[in-house]
């Protein structure tokens, strides 16, 4: 059975079981592999994707209820092309191993769409669900307030 | 085919005894240099295993595993800042398994010496003991060693590849080579005319690299300033690439179950209904577990829970407790080591306070955000591998080993690590990932672990226990006796890896207790080994990370019935005995304002750990807010010596001091019925933006030796927490972790 999905804008065919996680969609049959597999059981963010805007955790939304256009990391922007929120976590040098960092990305940026200028505790609040063993948080901190006041500027 | 690509395919020679390109550097200390892994081809010349250059630029090897600690940028600029060429101009790649990419630092380490206090003689002692990496092929990225490593000898490779190179343009020009001069991946002519390396170098191929000395640390460009990270943009891209996201053509996608009873067998399996589920394509016996390869991972997962298996028990214990009584008899046994034995123990003076303590700490998981898996294809004769590994010549060597071919029949292609910590210098997931392979020749298969059965299937940190006893005498520290008892992660590792035994005192397993620079007259550590079969590896800072615990806890309950402050204290008793230690603890005494007195609802503690060459101290502030604790602040100085990316250094810092807070905090691996029972981040959590404290770093650079960055900052933070809550409680508290006794805020 043949699924229609719209990712970053291109509409895709997918033929698997409908009950396959969007995040295994995107990784093993897409081939977009910016968003990760951490845990599986949406305790760790890794997986973070937008929905029509909204941030969610692909590995627990099916194939079958993507209820709308999705965006991965690669749909934000490119190495030749940062977006706002990308170029802030550059200048930041936020990335250590770097591998919760699409995640992280993915669940500032919906942050910043809905709240152009969080405070620390609204960062608090919204990235809490985003693990790092890295432990890179102070400069996601700095990252998503430089992401902000460049947004404004533009 | 892009350039990369076409130097990994030279790669497929790697050992092979045709050397093309390859110059005898002077730099290389031992006698013999490894011949050189990188393999060129008309028009392009790999002056030494580290610099390649061809007509469309320069690439410099960093072959130590990038995971997260900023190896290959700095790496990288050892090099760029002799040769003369911008980080913007040039290519990093890792580079194949190799014997030229030993790792020189890492056996030097293996000396029985406490190290802050080491002398020319002993460091020069460590650097020859530091060769023998070279006869065990050593390509090991681990124990905070990359830069001590590299700090001379990439330096040197530069240099000497720069001279090379200008002694080719100067055999063109018809010139001396000290009229020359270089910048920017050009050497300059006296006429101020400018030739690009890449015209130079196959001309610098045949030319004997002149010896020369280092620049002075006053003319660097790029070393001790915070550089721009090479991986940066890829990992804020999602274009960095994983292991996890390799992608070779005709992939297929395996999960797998391992018997969860440790080290135990497997009975059999029934994998009817598995084999029936959705994609699947084949089901593989690995002999200690079972693996579905399907056409998605997912689908890979589901149907190998649905394999029902018999499983053979485990050969330890079956619960914690009945474990931890085998940790408790490890003290009755005789110890392995008394590495530290001053004075006589025994010998305390007439009405001295005398104080004991037990300590225990748990098995701890790694946890990297990137489950394990690799990638394995079998053609033939040969096996492709694709992994982040910590130890690529020993997983060529092992997976070579399981496929009945030779090492020079394996190729392995290094990828980004999604967190290390330890847990890939393993190499289970690489073997693993070949057997699964060698059951689909021709199919290059991709196999990913769930996040339970990498929790469950670890090299963990060992459980540990410790009895110390003390004694004070007008306010002075005037007795110290120490024993741990914990399984020893060398032994078992390097029986496990190398299949050869390990004898005499270990002293790994008593670091962080034995060497830390206080002079107190009557000083003992003894080391016990407990005998458990549990899996046990290399874990952040790897013994620091529970003996710091101890010893630092210790230290202030000594400091408390001495009735001193406990920083204070700490400072008086190391004041003649290492410099460097004193000036980190009067840092964080100064920048956090420590006055000894806390206001009610606020508690703060101060550890020091010297590990790795590195003194560091932290003070940590906790705050109570109606009745649940937050780690609120944290100070943290540290003394490397010589700080080649003071930005690194900073963010390795703090990286560690979280990572060890978060153990101290929340992490336990316990056992039930012989399986451990944490399977997933719900049951292993670590801090998070919220419960994060605000930090401040402090880099000194007064240590005679450069030390490592990526493990010391882990040891303090434990203890320090720890002190931060009996300031806080007045309560003591010895079995980590906290939230067993406190409501902290997750």
């Amino acid at each position: 059975m043949s699924t229609s999905v719209t990712i970053n804008g291109k509409p895709h065919q997918v033929d698997l079981p409908g009950n396959v996680p969007l995040l295994w969609v995107l990784r093993d049959e897409i081939g977009l592999t910016g968003t990760k597999f951490g845990c599986g059981v949406a305790a760790c963010g890794a997986c973070t994707v937008h929905i029509d805007g909204e941030a969610v955790r692909s590995c627990q939304v099916a194939l079958d209820d993507v209820w709308g256009e999705v965006t991965t990391i690669e749909g934000v922007g490119t190495p030749d092309a940062l977006a706002a929120v990308q170029a802030a976590w550059v200048d930041h040098q936020v990335a250590q191993c770097g591998y919760c960092q699409s995640g992280q990305i993915m669940q500032a940026a919906a942050l910043l769409a809905e709240n152009p200028d969080p405070t620390d505790s609204d960062i608090d609040e919204a990235m809490q669900g985003n693990l790092c063993r890295c432990g890179t948080y102070p400069r996601i901190r700095s990252a998503i307030h430089a992401a902000s006041t460049m947004m404004k500027e533009v | 085919m892009s350039r990369i690509g076409k130097i990994a395919r030279r790669t497929f020679l790697i050992g092979s005894a045709v050397i093309v390109g390859g110059v005898a550097f002077g730099v290389y200390k031992v006698r013999k240099p490894a011949p050189n892994p990188l393999q060129a081809g008309p028009g392009e010349a790999a002056l030494n295993p580290f610099v390649f250059i061809d007509q469309t630029g320069v690439t410099l090897i960093a072959p130590r595993a990038e995971m997260g600690q900023g190896v290959r940028t700095t790496w990288a600029a050892l090099i760029a800042e002799e040769l003369d060429v911008e980080l913007d101009d040039i290519k990093v790649l890792h580079g194949p398994p190799a014997k030229a990419y030993y790792n020189s630092a890492l056996m030097g380490e293996a000396l029985p010496l406490k190290g802050y206090d080491t002398s020319d003689f002993m460091h020069g002692l460590g650097q020859a003991m530091g060769e023998m990496g070279k006869l065990i092929n050593a390509q090991v990225t681990g124990g905070s060693t990359s830069m001590k490593d590299g700090f001379e000898r990439m330096r040197q490779t530069g240099a000497s590849a720069r001279e090379t190179l200008k002694q080719a343009a100067a055999d063109r020009l018809g010139v001396d080579r000290d009229q020359l001069q270089t910048a920017k991946g050009h050497v300059i002519a006296p006429d101020g005319s400018q030739i690009p390396y890449t015209e130079l170098a196959e001309a610098a191929v045949g030319i004997t690299p002149p010896d020369v000395a280092l620049r002075d640390p006053s003319q660097w460009r790029l070393l001790g300033k915070a550089l721009p990270r090479v991986d940066m943009v890829g990992k804020s891209t999602g274009t960095a690439e994983f292991g996890i996201d390799v992608r070779p053509e005709g992939l297929k996608f395996a999960s797998l179950r391992i018997n969860p009873h440790l080290g135990g067998g497997m009975v059999g399996f029934d994998a009817t209904k598995a084999q029936a589920m959705p994609g699947v394509e084949k089901i593989v016996d690995l002999g200690t577990g079972v693996a579905v390869v399907a056409s998605n991972t997912w689908l890979a997962m589901q149907a190998a829970e649905a394999v029902d298996i018999d499983w053979e028990q485990a050969p330890y214990p079956t619960d914690t407790d009945a474990i931890f009584k085998k940790i408790a008899a490890g003290f009755d046994d005789a110890p392995n080591s008394s590495l530290r034995d001053d004075g006589d123990v025994a010998d305390v003076p007439q009405g001295a306070t005398t104080l004991n303590a037990e300590y225990r700490v748990p098995y701890l998981a790694h946890a990297t955000m990137e489950p394990m898996n690799a990638t394995a294809h079998l053609t033939g004769g040969a096996l492709e591998l694709w992994c982040g590994t910590q130890s690529p010549t020993l997983a060529q060597w092992k997976c070579a080993g399981a496929a009945g071919l030779e090492i020079d029949d394996v190729t392995l292609h290094t990828t980004y690590l999604g967190g290390g910590f330890g847990r890939r210098g393993e190499i289970d997931f690489v073997l693993y990932a070949t057997k699964v392979a060698m059951a689909m020749p021709g199919t290059p298969v991709q196999t990913t672990w769930s996040r339970e059965e990498d929790m469950r299937h670890d090299f963990y940190r060992p459980g540990a226990m410790a009895r110390f006893t003390g004694a004070v005498s007008d306010g002075k520290a005037v007795m110290l006796d120490g024993q741990i008892s914990a399984q020893p992660v060398m032994a078992q590792s390097v029986d496990r890896m190398l299949d050869m035994p390990v004898m005499g005192p270990d002293k790994m397993h008593v670091e962080g207790a034995f060497n830390q620079p206080y002079a107190i007259p009557n000083y003992r550590i003894r080391g016990h080994f407990a005998d458990l079969k549990i899996p046990v590896g290399y874990w952040r800072s790897v013994a620091n990370s529970h003996n710091g615990f101890f010893h630092e806890t210790f230290v202030d309950e000594m400091a408390i019935a001495a009735g001193r402050d406990p920083l204070e204290f700490r400072l008086e008793t190391m004041a003649d005995e290492h410099a460097p230690s004193v000036g980190v603890l009067q840092a964080v005494r100064d920048m956090s304002g420590w006055t000894g007195v806390t206001p009610d609802g606020v508690g703060r503690g101060v550890a020091f750990t010297y590990s790795f060459g590195t003194p560091v101290a932290q003070v940590i502030e906790v705050v109570d807010e109606d009745g649940t604790i937050r780690i609120r602040k944290a100070w943290i100085a540290c003394d490397m010596g010589i700080a080649l990316d003071p930005g690194t250094v900073r963010a390795q810092m703090i990286g560690a001091m979280i990572y060890g807070l978060s153990a101290a905090a929340h992490g336990q691996i316990t056992f039930a019925q012989g399986q451990v029972e944490q399977g997933n981040f719900p049951d292993y959590d670590a801090l998070r933006m919220h419960s994060t404290p605000q930090t401040e770093v402090q880099i000194l650079e007064t240590s005679a030796y450069i030390g490592g960055a990526g493990e010391p900052g882990t040891p303090p933070s434990m203890p320090a927490l720890g002190n931060a809550l009996f300031d806080l409680t007045g309560t003591r508290v010895r079995e980590l972790p906290f939230n067993r006794t406190f409501d902290l805020k997750v």
